[in-house]
């Protein structure tokens, strides 16, 4: 029973969504402007039906129901609870009910909550997310149906790929794609706007909280994510331009362009057909990465769904949603008035470089991603790897830290070069003196981006505070601190990225119990290796003593193996100390009873999260500081008219 | 100017569709194919295998015929499996030469006198040199050596029945 309500509220709320389409449609452009009326509650209803519908999934793998084939096919009795409800989105079908979810309750909030946006546009916004859902509803209950029965119900599952049954797997995905899918809003503000040709500082006002919102949930999903195949993977790396990787990293570079961009025609009224343009990009990005995913026309280590059926369905989503609204962008834009003009030296220019930097890194990872599919058009095989990314996209990356620097400390409207310069007088004393010591104790140790990474971090870092500097603390507004929260953040995970790459020190050695093991001032007694059973996997365990000078400390790096699916997994043991990570991988036996051991230590490396999550930490405050004085301004607004009558 | 611009991202976007579709209902092709194709054999010279067959250098491959050459080892099943094949293509007028890979004398003949001995010649690659100057990876391998000691063609993994007419076509092609 369960299964099939699940199916019909579905069902429901496509059906809602067709309804929301023509109902924004007919009342705008067919002179009814009764039938706006029911836009807004065909929105809400679509919401709380995907919701229902995804509760419901859940509810199936919690009670194991093997009836239906997506649980036996991905969850298995025995799990552990947090497994089996994590599990409803560990596949191809329940992530995209997923995202249908996110999708249909971003509709409902920006239905129930968005109030500056003018109504015409507002309900063109509304019909564009209808428009959007749609297909993908469409996909779902045409080619993957989580709902589906099996029968005869087989007597257990088959079980969860031991690598997802991890803690992360309930937090990353669904705050990753709370972020991904978020920004179809902006996608159909845009849509909204072409259609109705708002496009002017009040649109951006309205739309600016939600490409906010998406853009910490993604920021945030990205750093989880990127922790989690940190710790999990066991190669001591973060990041593995893995194109699924690409596919979170291409829309979050968009949306952090969008970010800017949307600022300035905020603030400016300029930059209005290029904001545009960005808002209709980072979506597509979303659906791109999507669609290179599911389809399985690029190799990655995330392919769980490879089936060229749903290929060309995403594929004909793509042609027709991001085809349409760049089609819609070519007919419309041409009227609409040019953005205001700005003079060359003005914090707008920073921000327009800002966005020309961030494009063209978006532009070459694109490339980098899609190259093996290029050249396999043309009948030659190649893979691209992180050394291509690193080089190229690093240098730019590094670019934009010193734009990012010099932005906040240039005024708008216009500046003068010279006093830009004065103001950015203490942190290129910074680089110098970085520069200079860098030189001097690690010249030659050390590669030239993780160098010059170093170097930038450091001044960066303070040049982010300078928009502080001088001013009444008590009295700047939170979105100030916000902005300078999240650039701090970059330069700290900068920081976290070069350290990682300059200093770290790995060893890798075969020790049997009893032996001590001495790198990078830590000695490690390898004690001993038992068995131990946990919930549904058993494991060997390895008991080491670490100590640095000090008391020791007692870790554990296991070599898990699971029975359904029979896999191996390494857990790694990670020691936190405050200047960086012991990151310890128990490997294979090697003859006469000794072990292999990985051992890294890597300094600071904890700076690239923390850095993440004070990036996301800096938008959440930049999106509460604008709403808050919105609503005191409306409220000083209704106090001074009480007062006057 | 502005024109074009405004209309660029669509066309870009086409393109990337284009590309999408091609890239999906292109028929998979998931082989490795070797770099070594068309470079020439690099140079070695290898001690006997077996009791009962001469050794093995790389200018003994460049007579002028094209000739088969395959790694194997004695302790390698698919290189059992295989053994069949290369006595069918030997049958039909190959010429076969063989390498053991990480192998001993006393083993190979053994394998030799259990599968049949369709070489001509065999080299010991005791530490698995030549086979890493190959680019190969693994046994069973084998490579086609034209006339003039270049690698034609390079197969990975064993031979069955239904490539052995692909292989000979493939030796006629090389001539």
């Amino acid at each position: 029973m369960i299964a099939e309500t699940g199916l019909a509220a579905l069902w429901l709320a496509a059906a809602l969504a067709l309804l929301q389409l023509i109902l924004a449609f007919a009342g705008l452009k067919g002179g009814k402007p009764e039938l706006l009326a029911a836009v807004r509650p065909a929105a809400v209803a679509q919401g709380v039906l995907t919701a229902i519908a995804f509760a419901l999934l859940v509810t199936l793998f919690l009670r194991s129901d093997m009836s239906v084939l997506l649980v036996v096919t991905n969850s298995h009795s025995m799990k552990p609870w947090l497994y089996k409800f994590a599990g409803a989105w560990g596949n191809h079908e329940g992530s995209m009910l997923l995202w249908v979810t996110v999708m249909g309750m971003a509709g409902a909030a920006v239905a129930l909550f968005e109030r500056a946006l003018r109504r015409d546009t507002h309900m063109a916004t509304l019909g564009g997310q209808a428009a959007i859902s749609l297909g993908f509803y469409a996909f779902l209950l045409f080619s993957s149906n989580p709902f589906a029965r099996i029968d005869p119900a087989p007597a257990d599952g088959q079980g969860l790929n031991p690598l997802l049954q991890d803690p992360g797997l309930a937090f990353h995905p669904p705050t990753l794609y709370l972020g991904y899918v978020g920004l179809s809003v902006a996608f159909s503000f845009a849509i909204g706007a072409l259609l109705t040709r708002q496009v002017d500082a009040a649109f951006a006002r309205a739309m600016r909280p939600w490409v906010l919102a998406a853009w910490v949930l993604l920021t945030l999903g990205i750093t989880a994510g990127s922790y989690w195949a940190y710790y999990e993977l066991g190669w001591g790396g973060w990041w593995f331009w893995d194109p699924v990787e690409n596919a979170s990293l291409m829309p979050w570079l968009a949306a952090t362009a969008l970010l800017h961009s949307v600022t300035v025609l905020a603030t400016r009224d300029a930059l209005r057909a290029w904001t545009i343009m960005l808002a209709v990009v980072a979506f597509s990005m979303s659906m791109v990465g999507t669609f290179l995913v599911r389809s399985g026309i690029l190799t990655s280590v995330h392919a769980f769904a490879v089936d060229p059926t749903r290929g060309s369905f995403i594929l004909a989503l793509l042609a027709l949603y991001i085809g349409g609204a760049l089609a819609l962008f070519g007919w419309r834009i041409g009227s609409v008035r040019e953005g205001a003009p700005f003079e060359l030296v003005s914090r707008e220019t920073m921000l327009v470089v800002n966005n020309l930097l961030l494009t063209v890194i978006l532009g070459l990872v694109l490339i980098g991603t899609l190259y093996p599919l290029m050249t396999e058009a043309f009948g030659h095989k190649v893979s691209v790897g992180a050394p291509y990314f690193d080089r190229i996209a690093g240098p730019i990356a590094l670019a934009l830290m010193v734009a990012m620097a010099a932005g906040p400390l240039t005024r708008w409207r216009k500046d003068r070069a010279r006093l830009v310069g004065k103001r950015l007088l203490i942190p290129a004393a910074i680089a110098l003196i970085v520069a200079i010591s860098l030189s001097v104790f690690a010249l030659g140790r050390i590669g030239i981006l993780p160098f010059l990474g170093l170097v930038i971090a450091l001044s960066v870092g303070v040049a982010s505070l300078a928009p502080l500097w001088k001013r009444n603390l008590r009295r700047t507004p939170l979105f100030t601190y916000g902005m300078v929260i999240a650039h701090l953040g970059c330069a700290v995970s900068l920081a976290g990225m070069a350290c990682d790459s300059a200093f770290t020190v790995e060893k890798l050695v075969a020790a049997r119990p009893g032996d001590t093991i001495q790198t990078a001032g830590w000695t490690l007694h390898f004690r001993k290796i038992a068995p131990l059973a946990g919930d549904n996997w058993t494991a060997l365990q390895a008991d080491i003593d670490v100590s640095r000078g000090g008391g020791s400390v007692l870790i554990h790096p296991q070599s898990r193996f699971f029975a359904s699916p029979p896999t191996t997994t390494s857990e790694a043991a990670l020691l936190t100390r405050w200047n960086g990570q012991l990151y310890v991988v128990l490997g294979e036996e090697v003859e006469g009873g000794r072990w292999q051991l990985r051992v890294w230590w890597k300094p600071f490396v904890t700076l690239i999260w923390l850095g993440g999550v004070m990036i996301a930490l800096g938008g959440a405050m930049a999106l509460v500081g604008r709403e808050r004085r919105g609503w005191l301004m409306k409220w000083r607004a209704r106090k001074a008219t009480e007062v006057a009558a | 100017m502005r024109k074009l611009l405004i209309w660029l991202p669509l066309v870009l976007f086409l393109g990337f569709i284009a590309l999408f579709a091609s890239g999906l209902f292109q028929p998979d092709d998931r082989i490795i194919h070797s770099r070594l194709v068309g470079q020439p054999l690099p140079a070695f010279s290898l001690p006997a295998a077996a009791s009962d067959r001469p050794p093995l250098a790389s200018a003994q491959l460049a007579t002028g015929q094209p000739r088969l050459l395959n790694t194997f080892a004695s302790w390698c099943v698919p290189c059992a499996a295989e053994a069949p094949q290369l006595e069918a293509l030997q049958k039909a007028g190959a010429q076969i030469d063989g390498i053991a890979i990480r192998d001993a004398r006393a083993d190979v003949d053994a394998f030799l006198k259990r599968n049949g001995n369709p070489y001509a010649r065999i080299g010991l690659d005791a530490r698995s040199a030549v086979q890493i100057a190959l680019g190969s990876s693994g046994v069973p391998e084998t490579f086609i050596i034209d006339g003039k000691g270049r690698i034609a063609y390079q197969h990975i993994g064993d031979i069955r029945a239904d490539d052995v007419p692909m292989i000979l076509d493939r030796l006629r092609a090389a001539q």
